[in-house]
């Protein structure tokens, strides 16, 4: 998942919009905002967060976000257990043409002590957006995680896996309430990039746009698949 | 066996004070995947785990558990003591781990299914 194999691979599938959302991390998505200068997609620096219930929060923030103060404090409330050598070959640090300048020595892939309401709130603090990730998932959902979509929490919108349709996920799972359904790819590797995708309908792929399509404001909407 | 029997032997802590512990345990269930317990904890089971979230309160009266016990000395958020009351579901906590925990119990005739 280089840079560069990310963007080419974004361009090949024709996507307008991505997001760069490591575990617990935003480090890498100014390579890929980078790499992807002039051509395209648009690139939106995110995070997915694990929290203390072991649910996984999505972030998507603007590009213009500083975004040092918020990986901070995320790293504040990581275990501060470094991770073991085998685990470290993976968790590279790397810049737009696709060189390795690092690597993450923390256990990314840990819970922070956030639980899921701390999480929203940090998220919305920077200005992000907050997503509840691959919510029919068997693990590191919301749903599987604390049996049902606790009422009340700010999400902006409930992420689908590429498994199933929204409309599989709502049958299988119950009514998600209020919040828009989404699916995005999740994906580990370049060719899983665009295996699931939503469309927008909006002025611009941005973040801003992004939020009022899920609030559906002013016309912009989710469209449905 | 009741809430407040296991209370005593196992020096439990109480973390909602007034409520009555004289609830009987039917049996046991441990489990930190709140859509797992949804599906197979037993009416009237001590639910052991570690999750402190809001939900569990929601998760034990939907299955009409006899109480929850957290593990590692982990203690609830006071939105989940302040629904506890409310929904008048016993929580308690001990500084064991789930695996100790639960060999206790289970030495105690707590049984799981």
């Amino acid at each position: 998942m280089s840079p560069r194999a990310v963007v080419e691979r974004a361009r090949a599938v024709g996507l307008d919009l991505i997001a760069v959302t490591d575990h617990n991390t935003t480090e890498n998505a100014a390579a890929v905002i980078e790499a992807a200068r002039g051509g395209g997609p648009a690139v939106l620096p995110g995070i997915e967060l694990t929290t203390a219930e072991e649910v996984h929060i999505l972030g998507l923030f603007d590009p213009g976000t500083g975004l040092g103060p918020f990986q901070a404090e995320v790293f504040r409330n990581l275990p501060d257990v470094p991770s073991k050598k085998k685990f470290v070959k993976d968790q590279v640090l790397v810049d737009a043409e696709d060189y390795v300048t690092g690597f993450s020595p923390r256990c990314l892939f840990g819970a922070t002590r956030f639980s899921v309401q701390e999480a929203i709130d940090l998220i919305h603090r920077h200005g992000g957006l907050a997503v509840a990730c691959h919510i029919d998932r068997e693990s590191f959902s919301i749903i599987s995680q604390l049996g049902f979509i606790p009422p009340g929490l700010a999400l902006e919108a409930v992420e689908v896996s590429p498994r199933l349709t929204v409309d599989e996920a709502r049958a299988a799972l119950g009514p998600f309430g209020p919040l828009p359904a989404v699916r995005f790819s999740d994906a580990h590797k370049p060719e899983e990039i665009g295996c699931a995708t939503t469309d927008f309908l909006v002025a611009s792929p941005c973040l801003d746009e992004l939020r009022r399509a899920l609030a559906g404001e002013d016309g912009r909407k989710v469209i449905p698949s | 066996m009741t809430l407040s029997d296991l209370a005593t032997r196992l020096e439990l802590r109480v973390y909602t004070a007034a409520l009555p512990l004289d609830r009987p345990v039917g049996g046991g269930y441990a489990s930190d995947l709140l859509s797992d317990v949804i599906g197979r904890a037993r009416k009237d089971d001590l639910w052991v785990t570690m999750q402190v979230h809001p939900n569990i309160v929601a998760v034990a009266v939907l299955k009409d558990l006899a109480g929850i016990v957290l593990v590692n000395g982990r203690a609830p958020a006071p939105e989940t003591v302040e629904q506890a009351m409310r929904e008048k579901v016993s929580i308690l906590g001990t500084r064991l781990g789930t695996f100790e925990l639960a060999g206790r119990l289970y030495g105690m005739g707590i049984k799981g299914s």
